[in-house]
């Protein structure tokens, strides 16, 4: 019997647990089309950065104004348009696309650093057909008078507020940098998260050594870097009221699996796919049922957090023992 | 019927009823009838439809003869065709304007009334345009205010549909189009009750048709002409008719009255003002209040003046009348009087002929160039009325000191109008003042009961000018048309005006002022100018501070201090409860700001919300005290004609100068932006010379010339003060020289162009470069001291420097200094380079346009001189012939150069034959042999003044001529590629010697970014609102066609040696050379700090390719055409997208966009095939002018 692969997240019945990342993919909607051909079983859009609205919004507003209504030739140097579309319009209007083309869900992303105005575009982003949110909380604590305290509630006041904007199911991406991680979890699940989306990536810059300045960096991910989410969600299963995804290094099919037995309800993907395209996707739905089929699982159910911290007869293989036990077998050899 | 109130300015009047009542809009930018224009453009574009459902076709031509000329088509072809124009605009129309009048066609011009240059241009109000259009047969017809713009906009195109008589409606240039007033809106249904069906009907029969055809614009002989010209005057004498029918149907409609000439006064008057367009609401002020003080005066405002109605003007003056006055806002130099008048003195002897008692007759000029019009002036000229023997003609509101033709005022007089609430608004273009202002207007026109007037006085610079906003607030309609003049409320919105303006010259006793202060209220008065702290003292003021700026800034906002004082103004004023004012201040920032995100909504609102707890009232002391005072205009070294004029006109006080202080044929000497130390910026560049590499680049690329380097003897420097900066010099080319970087401290406007280009980075901090930028006031003294010194060291002579290299034209001395020009401008530094290389021997003809502007108005000129006195000499003749002005030049200095030569030659008896064999062919390409020219100059002049004959002195005045000179005509895209694009290309096929420099910014940059044929595809501008859907004329190319023009592409970001390079060969080329220089300009979209590095992606994209056209090489059987820039390295939507231009359109109408983009980028591709080719081609050089 071909083993089942349907998963829930955030109380969806998705039909497989390989869900497309948020990442440039999900601009354009025929290509969700054949990612969801190839067996996706949902889908997260690519984020709406309140960074980037407000930005727009502020650039807008500063390129319209300079030398406005000084100098009596020229009282201003640009036209004004019916719209600027600085706000979520486009991509209100991408979500109503991609639930339009789409039958497997829709999770719109929403990303954004501080608790403000920008939340009750949630509520724009559910009412334009969104099945789920996913909040991308992306935030650098550089300010050395902010204390951890104060960073955690940061997180914890933007999650409340999203989740009172909205009646869809809220997932919170972020990333490892917590000083206590499972406390972090238990509150932001209390705040209001469904789901926690483990973990973000950070946005890396590099230096140009030719030109001395700071560029931007991204690097598609590795397979190596699974190690962290896979850590956390295994220590996190059945720990909090909580779906639990992992998203970064999540390449193969055996990545897959590793996930799912460490606890995650969902896997998602996005540098394979930008590297593949939709026919790896295929591969890897594919490679997970040959591989539960060839180790005699009846589903994904049936694995999911069977390698949990709580699942493994030495759940301290998850903590710091890990490392020194890894020393400790070098030093054998 | 209720109609809709809204506060607009008298262009939009106008505009709103042409649109409505047009099918065809043919238009081109010209101040200040643009807005009229744009809007028109915008509103078709988003498919707003006239009264008739369809929506307008508006088209943008290369110039206003065209068009014109459009216009005239479209007439033909039964369109309900209309324009907007002013100035010399509305002269180019002329030719086919008197076709148009003479076919009896209906058709509307609307024309914001402009002065036409003479001795110089001026962008403002005068009847000099409208009045050059008098003999064309169209009808002209007046309004005053922005209501009778909108009003009589309507009158004009209902008579003009029945009279078959095209018209003029004209309104006064900026006091009119620009005054934002509270005015009611005729509705859709309105239009179509005034407008005739029937004559539209009959409009569209007489259109050309094949299935009905007919032949118009024949040519006709001395047989039948004169006769068949005669065949108008019926359609003429039936017009003031069909206007006074179409004015009662108005009448009807909304209750509103005109007529032909309207009468305001006394019964049985016995003095009577004539005039006019805006000048009238002035002159009705006067008149009331006279006639309530018992004087017989009276005003006629003459409304239909073309074709005159005389017996409608006699039955509109009283038959007591004693002295009529006439005032004409225009001058016709040698005329028995001014147009009006002398209509007045016709129509006025025709009815004494026919029996009316005749009145005597007096003429004057008010007004020109918008020159103030106030109640006192009116009544300065009925006074003189009153006279026994008064000046038959006369002018009124300057003082005529040469030919004593001017009144004198009583400027006591101010007739009181109860209930007006006059408000005095101080401000910097950048703070958002006006902007502000124009809502308050909105909020106060259109949510009270009260009547609202905005008028906006800006200053011509481009950079860190100032505003000043005149708000009238009434319970009654306002009428004043001129300045206010006692103020109730004075806002100062940047501390600094207090220093360098008079603010309190217009406010009342008991004025309330409000000042943006950085200073507490315990230490502002200490602070305040001694000579404002007498006037708040001795004006009783109540005097309240905010610190506005820092209000604005905890808000986000920057320096934009608007909602801050806005909120402020309405809490001290007490015009709406401050509640109530909040609501809709906040309302007008949603409208105005709603669009842009919710971010710049949210900033706004915390800086009304947070604005009056930061609003203090400051005890006035009994006396002044500190040490503040008012900064003199200039410094005291400025040489006479700066002390007694410029600074004068610095100082505000341009109008109280005397016609003898003016230079009566328009000359001006240069080199006086010197004297004008604005000191706007707030962080200048600092030099470190201890990691200066000595490129070059920051003095190259300063739009300011702000940023100066000289190379000097280390024995100059030997010995300095220890506070004197200067380096090693490194390279090749001034190895035994010492370098010095220099900051002009108060003329850098802190655009940080430099500091962008620095490539010498410290070793420690890579953000601290060689140039940086610091905050001036830390800085000022010691830059001051150090620019002091850095002047009085020596130039290097121009012999020692390879000019045709970056660092050696850096070398030079700048002769285009301290310009105007926006902040960061993308022209200006090409401008400075031309001046470094060929300065000394330079003459410009220079287009109309930015750079026109910030190179010669008032009161300072860029255009600088050597300590020789030697330098550019400049001139503007008109925006479409500069092509032909600068080929005028070259033809001239030949002429004059072969005149001297055979006049010299005749004197080789005095001279000696080696000395005029010299002066008439001795080699002046390099610096070397200018320099032994001049010396052989000088010693020609010395003999032959030593000689002392008549011959020989007759020759003097030639010597000059024989001094190689460069001719340089220099103008934007604009005239380039459309207006004078056909006088362009015949300078280029004419072969002379001249070299034209466009600065192409690819837009009308001057009157605010409309579209030209340089606006590249997917850009939006004005006039292209929904993106521009056609490529770029390729100009460079056009050019090359020829075969022998030198042809340069460059754009100094990108390429500064290329630049330079083109620079000196296109001077060194014997024949017509053209250089297409790309210039960013603020209608791009972006910092401009950044501009080098936009010009290098431009390049790096293909966007704008860089290359050289040299026929030379063609001569040398080498490829002529060098293309300078590589492949691309660089998407065009990698480009594109930091330049709001294009990114706009994306966030507007992202799937046109796309389009575009990708259009654009297969632009790019052909084109860069297209120049490799070329690149691979010989060419030989098409075949000499062959003479007789």
């Amino acid at each position: 019997m071909t083993p089942r692969l349907e998963t829930t997240y955030l109380g969806m019945a998705l039909r497989n647990p390989l869900v497309v990342s948020a990442s440039p993919i999900g601009k354009d909607v025929d290509r969700l089309v054949r990612m969801e051909e190839a067996g996706a079983g949902a889908c997260v859009l690519p984020s709406l950065f309140e960074e980037q609205i407000e930005h727009d919004s502020l650039q807008v507003n500063a390129v319209l104004e300079l030398g406005a209504e000084s100098y009596p030739e020229a009282l201003s140097y640009l036209p004004e348009m019916v719209a600027y579309n600085t706000g979520p319009e486009r991509y209100l209007e991408l979500i109503g696309r991609a639930r339009q083309a789409l039958s497997i869900p829709v999770i719109a992303s929403l990303n954004g650093s501080s608790p403000g105005g920008w939340t009750s575009y949630a509520a724009q982003l559910q009412d334009a057909g969104a099945h789920a949110l996913e909040l991308n909380v992306y935030f650098l604590a550089t300010d050395i008078d902010e204390t951890s305290e104060a960073v955690e509630r940061r997180y914890l006041d933007i999650v409340s507020a999203v989740s009172s904007a909205v009646t869809i199911p809220l997932a919170v991406k972020v990333g490892p940098y917590f000083s206590s991680l499972a406390n972090m979890a238990r509150r932001l699940v209390e705040a209001g998260a469904d789901g926690l989306v483990l973990f973000n990536r950070f946005y890396q810059p590099d230096i140009d050594l030719e030109r001395l300045e700071v560029v931007p960096n991204v690097v598609l991910s590795t397979s190596t870097e699974l190690r962290l989410p896979l850590r956390w969600i295994a220590i996190l299963k059945g720990r909090v009221e909580a779906s639990l995804a992992a998203t970064t290094g999540v390449h193969d099919h055996f990545d897959v699996v590793k996930l799912l037995l460490a606890g995650a309800d969902v896997t998602m993907m996005a540098s394979v796919l930008l590297r593949h395209g939709s026919g790896r996707l295929r591969e890897i739905r594919d490679g997970l049922t040959e591989w539960l089929d060839l180790h005699e699982y009846e589903s994904v159910e049936q694995m999911k957090g069977s390698m949990s911290q709580a699942g493994v007869p030495d759940p301290e293989s998850f903590e710091r023992a890990n490392y020194m036990e890894t020393l400790a077998s070098y030093v054998i050899r | 019927m209720t109609r809709p109130v809204v506060t607009i300015d008298g262009n939009e009047a106008a505009a709103n009823v042409a649109h409505r009542l047009s099918e065809v809009i043919s238009i081109y930018p010209i101040t200040p009838a643009s807005p009229m224009g744009e809007l028109a453009d915008a509103w078709s574009n988003i498919g707003q439809p006239n009264v008739w459902g369809t929506v307008p076709t508006v088209i943008e031509m290369q110039s206003e003869a065209g068009a014109a000329g459009a216009v005239h088509g479209a007439l033909q072809a039964g369109a309900l065709t209309t324009t907007f124009t002013a100035s010399q605009g509305l002269l180019l129309m002329l030719p086919n304007m008197f076709k148009i009048a003479g076919e009896l066609t209906a058709a509307v011009i609307h024309v914001a009334a402009r002065t036409v240059a003479t001795h110089a241009l001026s962008i403002f109000g005068d009847h000099g345009d409208v009045m050059a259009a008098r003999t064309t047969g169209f009808a002209l017809l007046a309004s005053c205010s922005p209501q009778e713009a909108h009003d009589l906009a309507a009158v004009a195109h209902a008579a003009t549909l029945r009279a078959r008589i095209p018209f003029v409606h004209f309104f006064d240039g900026f006091r009119t189009s620009h005054e934002v007033a509270k005015i009611e809106l005729l509705t859709d249904d309105d239009l179509i009750a005034l407008v005739d069906a029937e004559a539209i009907g009959a409009h569209r029969l007489r259109a050309m048709d094949p299935e009905h055809p007919v032949l118009r614009g024949t040519a006709q002989n001395p047989d039948v002409f004169f006769q068949a010209r005669e065949g108008a005057n019926s359609y003429y004498d039936a017009t003031p008719g069909h206007v006074l029918a179409a004015m009662e149907a108005l009448e009807a409609l909304v209750g509103r009255r005109y007529r032909l000439f309207d009468y305001t006064g006394h019964p049985e008057a016995e003095r009577v003002l004539v005039l006019m367009g805006s000048g009238a609401g002035a002159a009705v002020e006067a008149v009331e209040a006279l006639v309530a003080d018992g004087e017989k005066v009276g005003l006629i405002t003459v409304r239909l003046y073309r074709p005159f109605h005389t017996p409608s003007f006699l039955t509109a003056l009283p038959e007591s009348v004693r002295t009529v006055a006439v005032l004409d806002r225009t001058k016709e130099p040698g005329a028995t009087g001014e147009p009006l008048f002398q209509d007045i003195v016709v129509a006025l002897a025709d009815a004494a002929a026919a029996g009316r008692g005749m009145p005597r007759i007096i003429g004057g000029r008010y007004g020109l160039s918008s020159k103030e019009f106030t109640p006192a002036m009116a009544k300065a000229v009925l006074d003189e009325a009153a006279s026994a023997t008064p000046r038959p003609r006369f002018t009124v509101g300057i003082n005529d000191d040469v030919t004593g033709l001017s009144l004198p005022v009583d400027e006591s007089f101010h007739p009181r109008m109860p209930g007006v609430t006059g408000a005095l608004f101080y401000g910097l273009g950048s703070d958002g003042t006006v902007g502000a202002n124009k809502n308050t207007v909105k909020i106060i026109g259109e949510n009270t009961p009260l009547h609202a007037q905005g008028y906006f006085v800006y200053d011509s610079k481009k950079s860190g000018g100032s505003t000043v906003s005149h708000l009238r607030f009434s319970p009654n309609s306002i009428q004043s048309s001129y300045l206010v003049s006692d103020a109730t409320f004075v806002g100062c919105h940047q501390f600094d005006l207090l220093e360098r303006m008079e603010v309190l010259d217009r406010a009342a006793d008991g004025a309330t002022l409000l000042l943006n202060s950085p200073h507490s209220t315990d230490e502002v008065w200490e602070h305040i100018p001694v000579e404002v702290q007498q006037q708040i003292i001795d004006k009783r003021l109540r005097l309240f501070v905010v610190d506005a700026t820092q209000v604005a800034i905890e808000a986000g906002l920057g320096r934009r201090v608007n909602t801050v004082l806005q909120t402020c103004f309405f809490a001290l004023s007490d015009v709406l409860p401050i509640d109530r004012a909040i609501e809709e201040i906040k309302a007008s920032i949603a409208k105005t700001y709603g669009k842009r995100g919710e971010v710049v909504l949210e900033r706004n609102y915390r800086a009304v919300d947070t604005a009056l707890a930061a609003l203090h009232e400051v005890t006035v002391p009994a006396a002044v005290s500190g040490t503040a005072r008012m900064r003199p205009p200039v410094p005291a070294a400025a040489p006479a004609f700066v002390q007694s004029v410029t600074a004068e006109i610095i100082a505000g006080r341009g109008d109280l100068l005397p016609v003898s202080a003016l230079p009566a044929d328009g000359t001006f000497p240069t080199a006086t932006s010197q004297w004008e130390k604005r000191s706007i910026a707030l962080e200048i560049p600092i030099w470190d010379p201890s990691i200066c590499i000595d490129c070059g680049r920051c003095a190259l690329v300063c739009p300011h010339a702000a940023i100066r380097i000289k190379y000097v003897d280390p024995a100059v420097v030997e010995g300095a003060p220890d506070w004197v900066l200067t380096a090693n010099t490194k390279g090749k080319d001034f190895p035994d020289k010492r370098l010095i970087v220099q900051v002009a401290p108060d003329d850098c406007t802190g655009c940080s162009v430099c500091v962008d280009i620095c490539p010498a980075r410290s070793k420690e901090e890579v953000k601290h470069k060689s140039i940086n930028m610091e905050p001036k006031e830390e800085h000022l003294a010691a830059e001051r001291q150090r620019f002091d010194y850095f002047l009085g060291l020596p130039e290097i002579d121009r012999r020692d420097v390879d000019m045709a290299t970056l660092k050696g034209s850096q070398a030079l001395q700048p002769l285009f200094e301290f310009s105007l020009a926006c902040s960061g401008c993308g022209e200006t530094p090409y401008l400075k380079l031309l001046s470094q290389l060929f300065g000394d021997r330079l003459m410009v003809a220079n287009a109309t346009g930015c750079s026109s502007i910030y190179g010669g108005n008032l009161p300072t000129t860029p255009w600088a001189v050597d300590s020789n006195g030697r330098g550019p000499t400049w001139s503007n003749s008109l925006f479409e012939d500069n092509a032909e002005f600068g080929l005028g030049m070259r033809l001239a200095i030949d002429v004059r150069r072969e005149a001297a030569g055979a006049a010299l030659r005749s004197l080789g008896g005095i001279l000696g034959d080696e000395l005029v064999s010299g002066l008439t062919g001795a080699d002046q390409t390099t610096e070397a042999g200018l320099t032994d020219q001049r010396a052989r100059v000088a010693a020609a002049r010395e003999r032959l003044e030593a000689d002392g004959s008549p011959e020989a002195l007759a020759t003097l005045p030639m010597l000059d001529s024989l001094i190689r000179k460069s001719i340089w005509i220099v103008g934007g895209d604009g005239w380039a590629y459309d207006i004078g694009f056909g006088g362009l290309d015949h300078v280029l096929a004419a072969g002379r010697d001249v070299n034209m420099l466009v600065l192409d910014t690819e837009v009308y940059s001057n009157t605010g970014g409309q579209a030209s044929k340089a606006t590249p595809r997917a850009a939006v501008a004005k006039f292209a609102s929904g993106g521009k859907s056609t490529g770029k004329k390729d100009l460079g190319m056009i050019a090359m066609a020829y075969g022998n023009v030198y042809v340069a592409q460059i754009a100094m970001g990108a390429n500064m040696t290329q630049t330079v390079k083109a620079f000196a060969e296109a001077e060194a080329f014997p024949g017509p050379s053209l250089i297409i220089a790309y210039s960013p300009c603020i209608a791009h979209g972006f910092d401009l700090s950044e501009q080098m590095s936009h010009q290098k992606d431009a390049t790096a994209s293909g966007y704008w390719e860089l290359y050289r056209f040299d026929p030379r090489m063609a001569q040398a059987e080498e490829h002529p055409f060098k293309l300078d820039s590589r492949p691309s390295s660089l998407s065009f939507a990698e480009f594109a997208r930091k330049e709001a231009r294009f990114a706009m359109l994306a966030g507007a109408n992202p799937d046109h966009a796309d389009e575009l983009m990708k259009a654009a980028q297969e632009d790019i591709d052909e084109r860069r095939r297209y120049y490799e080719q070329l690149a691979g081609l010989e060419r030989g050089l098409p075949g000499e002018e062959v003479t007789a």
